[in-house]
């Protein structure tokens, strides 16, 4: 603008140079909301507690020793392996697997179903799907709970049927924890699933059938592979939230056991107040994951090179 | 591009002046979670002219620590329980009320006046007070409740279907007063007897409920619960047979108080606001709403009829002592923390 001569050329070299700063906001974004949290997270670790919340800023080993060696209740007795917390993490995991597992199931035919609809209804289908997700998750998962609880429509349904004599008891267990969970990220199933179906070229399956080749030979050998990235970002998407997670083991579980979520939120919101210690389980947390989907993507680039 | 720039100052003229009408008279309040009747917080409004902006929280600590990440400078008052006061003020959190700043507060009741956990009076005023302790659905349960057993060794119609608050210090002085020995005990016996009787207690709850401790007694999730008195008094309100008990073992006494926040950015309306809250007219309107007790004089006539008469705010004659929380110690708050951890394992 300030340049005065713009001739094809010197805009593209412009456009260029300026590209740096064009990305600035990009850069930026990326810094102060990925990046800073996690690297004052990895410092805090690290850090000395302070008593009711807060840290000194001496180097300290003693987050992770808590997590890892159990030193008996008065903290003085010769340390052995602590198996506390590495149960919290497993029963977290499990929780979001089954989770991930059940929106997986539902997501899955759900998710074809719309990409084979007329073009034209699928948007419709895929608004009807989000519209409950315009609600607050909190709203959402107590009215789970409703729904779930021993004089709640469910349990009175099924009596009505005669299906059953005395009323379920799903709130409060470990199954409560795994609707509220799919209900919760079934969407972030279904949406990349579909979006994956709906590129896939439907004449693939028909060759397919012409060679003889059974419909659940068609679905395992030929669309699966082809819509398996789909799959693999769905599963992601929820199973990552899911271990995180505290408000349906809160809500719908009872909190009577610890997740991975509850333990670390006790740290800052609860009367442990141990800072580094919650910054040191997010840390142990966020390297699972990480190591997670370095996994998915190394099998993915395998998988690509083969092919 | 003379009209972009005409479009820019116009916008930024607006901009202006929204900013300019939303920095009319406010005060921030930091508060717990449905504590404060709208009723009441319009007639502040409509009496001086200054909006109440509210943040809320779930529990003292919760409060703590978002003030020590960062949320000093932002708020002008919160109310913290009795034993969080006194730490705040510890911490230099609380700015001192000087003599003469606040014109009502002589209407302090003479009990509430010079209190262990801010003698005379300094950062706080009293803003509710009641006691923790539990309620039976008396539909499941008719035996005698006046005892702790309830929770800790619960009769076989209650086994697995009792709430426990979600948080750690009402569960662990609960805890201590079955016992009968004192909250945050350095003996290592008692400790050890204290982690023993609460994983044995555990088989016997159903859940940790401190947000919905109301809602599961009426919802009938659970038989019996921990809960404060005013929140019984709601439940049976909403149609539960709830009945709140006052063991004789003892239970918890809390004093709820709003203080005044270090580097408030709206000071005087604050102290407006707290004068407003020593008015025995305005006191009267919160304390019948929320079913506690207020600490100011002259609340009491004009009170609801069936508030003065409510047994949860009236502890009977052989109800046990009323006790206070303490904060422990770091060295035993670890202990404590090993002991939760455990039982929530």
């Amino acid at each position: 603008m300030a340049g005065g001569t713009v001739s094809g050329s010197t805009a593209s070299s412009t456009y260029r140079e300026a590209r740096g700063w064009l990305l600035l906001p990009a850069w930026s974004v990326l810094l102060f909301f990925s990046l800073a949290p996690v690297i004052m997270m990895l410092i805090y670790s690290f850090l000395t507690k302070e008593h009711r919340g807060g840290v000194i800023w001496e180097f300290s080993l003693s987050a992770y020793d808590q997590f890892f060696l159990d030193r008996g209740l008065f903290g003085d007795e010769p340390p052995r392996i602590q198996w506390t917390y590495i149960a919290i993490f497993w029963r977290s995991i499990w929780q979001a697997g089954a989770a991930t597992l059940m929106s997986l199931v539902v997501g899955f035919p759900t998710a074809y179903f719309i990409a084979t609809r007329p073009a034209t209804a699928r948007p419709l289908w895929v608004f009807l799907i989000t519209i409950p997700y315009w609600v607050n998750l909190l709203i959402r998962t107590v009215s789970m709970k409703f729904l779930l609880r021993e004089q709640g429509p469910l349990n009175d349904f099924l009596q009505w049927t005669g299906a059953i004599d005395s009323p379920l008891q799903i709130v409060n267990t470990n199954l409560a924890v795994q609707i509220g969970l799919f209900y919760s990220y079934l969407p972030f199933m279904v949406l990349p699933i579909y979006a994956a179906v709906e590129r896939y070229d439907f004449a693939l399956s028909e060759a397919a059938a012409d060679l003889y080749a059974s419909k659940w030979t068609t679905l395992r050998r030929i669309l699966l592979p082809a819509v398996k990235p789909g799959v693999i970002a769905g599963c992601i998407l929820v199973f990552v939230p899911s271990l995180g997670s505290f408000l349906a083991p809160d809500l719908l579980g009872g909190a009577r056991n610890f997740m991975i979520g509850s333990l670390i939120e006790e740290q800052f919101k609860g009367n442990a107040g141990n800072w580094p210690f919650g910054a040191a389980a997010s840390m142990i947390l966020l390297t699972l994951v990480l190591l997670l989907l370095l996994v998915f993507a190394r099998q993915q680039a395998r998988a690509e090179r083969r092919s | 591009m003379k009209n972009t720039f005409a479009r820019l100052a116009a916008t930024t003229a607006l901009a202006l002046v929204a900013t300019a009408a939303a920095a009319e008279e406010k005060v921030v309040v930091f508060h717990f979670f449905e504590y404060m009747p709208q009723e009441l917080i319009d007639k502040f409004t409509a009496e001086t002219g200054i909006e109440i902006v509210m943040d809320t929280y779930d529990s003292n600590e919760a409060m703590l620590a978002t003030l020590k990440a960062g949320g000093m400078g932002t708020y002008d008052v919160s109310v913290p329980a009795d034993y969080m006061v006194k730490i705040m003020a510890g911490e230099g959190m609380l700015d001192e009320i000087k003599e003469g700043e606040l014109a009502n507060k002589g209407n302090i009741e003479q009990k509430w006046l010079d209190v262990a956990f801010d003698a005379g009076r300094k950062y706080s005023i009293p803003y509710q007070w009641g006691s923790t302790s539990f309620a039976v659905n008396r539909d499941v349960y008719q035996g005698d409740i006046a005892t702790t057993d309830i929770l800790f060794d619960s009769p076989a119609e209650l086994a697995g279907k009792v709430n426990m608050l979600d948080t750690q210090g009402e569960v662990m002085a609960m805890a201590a007063i079955h016992m009968g020995i004192e909250q945050c005990s350095t003996d290592r016996d008692q400790l050890k007897a204290l982690n023993d009787m609460l994983q044995a207690a555990k088989s016997n709850w159903v859940s940790f409920n401190s947000d919905t401790a109301k809602e599961v007694l009426v919802s009938g999730d659970a038989a019996a619960g921990m809960i404060w008195n005013g929140f019984n008094a709601k439940a049976r309100a909403e149609g539960a047979n709830t009945e709140y008990a006052y063991p004789k073992q003892g239970y918890i006494v809390w004093m709820d108080n709003m203080v005044l926040l270090q580097d408030a950015p709206n000071r005087a309306n604050a102290l407006k606001l707290m004068d407003f809250l020593l008015e025995p007219e305005n006191v009267a309107i919160l304390t019948n709403w929320t079913q506690y007790s207020a600490g100011i004089e002259g609340v009491t006539p004009l009170l609801d009829e069936e508030l003065r008469t409510l047994p949860e705010a009236n502890p009977p004659a052989d109800a046990g002592p009323g006790i206070f929380i303490e904060a422990c110690d770091a060295e035993t708050q670890a202990v404590y923390d090993r002991i939760w951890t455990a039982l929530k394992q």
